[in-house]
């Protein structure tokens, strides 16, 4: 009951009280403007290129954007805690850490998800992207387990955060190799070999690639194993980034360093 | 020349802490390179060294607004975190004088994004800059880091009363991106975001650039470039004085 306490109470009140994000003044032009303009500015170069179409990059970007809340919120579980001086009294206490992390990350995953589903719904609006009414369901889907697969690579994040002091510019490092390895704007037929082996690794890559065949007209039976696949790596990545925590954790207890890092 | 000195020792301070910073530093380096890689990579399947070059120009004016854009709308409130506020604007020299050297220094971090992303696309790329006309190109550069310098005063000025402009100042970036014909021409947007473009300097400082180093006539947009540069200046210092005796007639300077 604790446990589930601490997951669900703990999990929102860091949320709110950690990022501030309930203030339309950042919600706004973080989650809402930035990644239309994102696809705005890539199905431009891509109607100058004539690379793919505008419904490629609406979808490929929107499910991208999901990864800004999932790295950043979930760096600042961390270097926000450090920042308010409360990251010791947290990790001090006996609450079991599986809680305590993984509750901080459910609000995180609806986050993500909701600025994917924006910015998938305003970006087709915009560009006059029409996706089919029995895609939309899925895609809903798609768009969730995207999120949380990158909530995953959030917690690998988060980790690092113990040991490195700027969380934001790690952040803004795995967002900017999201955008170019994971086939976002560029289908990874296009991109070399070992970049594209590297993105069959990584979160969003086959979240986008399942919401594009949705969004084309397939249905979810023959995204599954894209849609299981986007899972599984999620799953891995939350299980790597829990235990790089502990070990994190563990390390900066016996160095004195989690308050310096 | 007392004006002049001021703004010299200041540009040269805060450029100074901006090359110690991870975020301004190398992340002012590192973020640019990621679109620029995606551009790269969306032009060369065109297979036209032209688009190509064109791209690597384009990309490499991005990181000078990139450095500009965040940094400058947070500049005042970054200065409120250190506790100097109050000190700089108590000082006796205009304030515009100490602000214009902060975003200047931010602008000019970008030329490290610059040469970057040109090295970046030289050799990971194969796209060779051949410069037509290098004097024009050694005078665009500058003039571009200046314009865009002075619309980060501005933009730095006009949000002073917005607690948490940081996160305007990160929303912008991909729009000057898009309506200032970095990546794409400007023929490709409806009609009504031209004269928005036109009156912004990135778009003729990109302009001036890709003419210098292309073959062309660089002098209009250089000028053009100047020419905003004065009236952002113009403008952010008049609303310099305006918000400044606003904020000490209500007591919000530390507080806003």
């Amino acid at each position: 009951m604790t446990s589930l306490r601490i997951f669900f109470v703990g999990g929102l009140t860091s949320y709110r009280a950690l990022f501030n994000w309930l203030t339309p003044w950042i919600l706004i032009p973080s989650f809402l403007i930035a990644p239309l303009f994102q696809i705005l500015l890539f199905a431009y170069i891509g109607r100058t290129t004539h690379l793919e179409s505008d419904r490629f990059y609406v979808i490929g970007n929107a499910l991208q954007y999901a990864a800004v809340p999932c790295l950043f919120a979930m760096g600042n579980t961390i270097g926000g805690e450090r920042y308010q001086h409360t990251l010791s009294l947290v990790l001090t206490t006996p609450a079991g850490r599986l809680p305590l992390f993984i509750g901080r990350s459910l609000p995180v995953i609806a986050n993500g998800f909701v600025v994917s589903a924006f910015a998938l719904v305003t970006g087709s609006a915009l560009l006059g992207v029409h996706v089919p009414l029995s895609a939309v369901a899925p895609l809903v889907l798609v768009a969730a387990v995207t999120a949380f697969s990158c909530t995953g690579l959030g917690l690998c994040n988060a980790a690092l955060g113990l040991r490195v002091r700027e969380t934001a510019v790690t952040s803004n490092i795995i967002f900017g190799l999201l955008l170019v390895f994971c086939g976002v704007n560029v289908p990874l037929s296009s991109l070399p070999a070992w970049m594209s082996t590297i993105a069959e690794g990584l979160p969003l890559t086959h979240g986008i690639a399942a919401g594009r065949r949705l969004a084309g007209g397939a249905d979810l039976g023959s995204v599954a194993g894209l849609v299981g696949a986007e899972l599984l790596i999620g799953c891995i990545y939350l299980v790597a980034g829990y235990a790089l925590l502990r070990l994190m954790e563990v390390e900066g207890r016996r160095r004195g360093t989690l308050e310096i890092a | 020349m007392k004006a002049l000195r001021l703004v010299a020792i200041g540009w040269v301070f805060q450029l100074k802490m901006l090359s110690r910073s991870a975020f301004d530093g190398l992340l002012g380096i590192l973020w640019p390179l990621f679109f620029a890689t995606t551009a790269f990579f969306m032009f060369r399947t065109s297979h036209d060294p032209r688009a190509l070059l064109y791209a690597a120009l384009g990309s490499s004016v991005m990181g000078i607004w990139s450095s500009t854009s965040v940094a400058a709308s947070s500049a005042l409130q970054r200065e409120r975190w250190y506790g100097t506020l109050e000190a700089i604007v108590g000082t006796p020299a205009h304030f515009s004088l100490v602000l214009i050297p902060i975003t200047l220094a931010m602008s000019t971090v970008g030329i490290y994004s610059m040469a970057a992303t040109l090295l970046w696309g030289r050799f990971l790329f194969g796209i060779g800059v051949h410069i037509v006309h290098p004097l024009l190109f050694a005078v665009a550069v500058p003039a571009t880091v200046l314009a865009i310098g002075l619309l980060g005063f501005l933009l730095s000025v006009t949000v002073v009363r917005y607690r948490t402009a940081w996160a305007l100042g990160n929303a912008l970036e991909y729009p000057v991106w898009l309506v200032c014909g970095f990546l794409v021409p400007l023929s490709l947007f409806p009609g009504w975001v031209r004269p928005i473009s036109w009156a912004l300097a990135p778009t003729w400082g990109v302009r001036a650039i890709r003419q210098a180093a292309l073959g062309g006539a660089p002098q209009i947009p250089v000028a053009a470039c100047i020419g905003l540069a004065a009236l952002y200046g113009i403008a952010g210092a008049l609303l310099v004085d305006t918000v400044l005796r606003s904020a000490r007639k209500s007591a919000t300077l530390s507080l806003t």
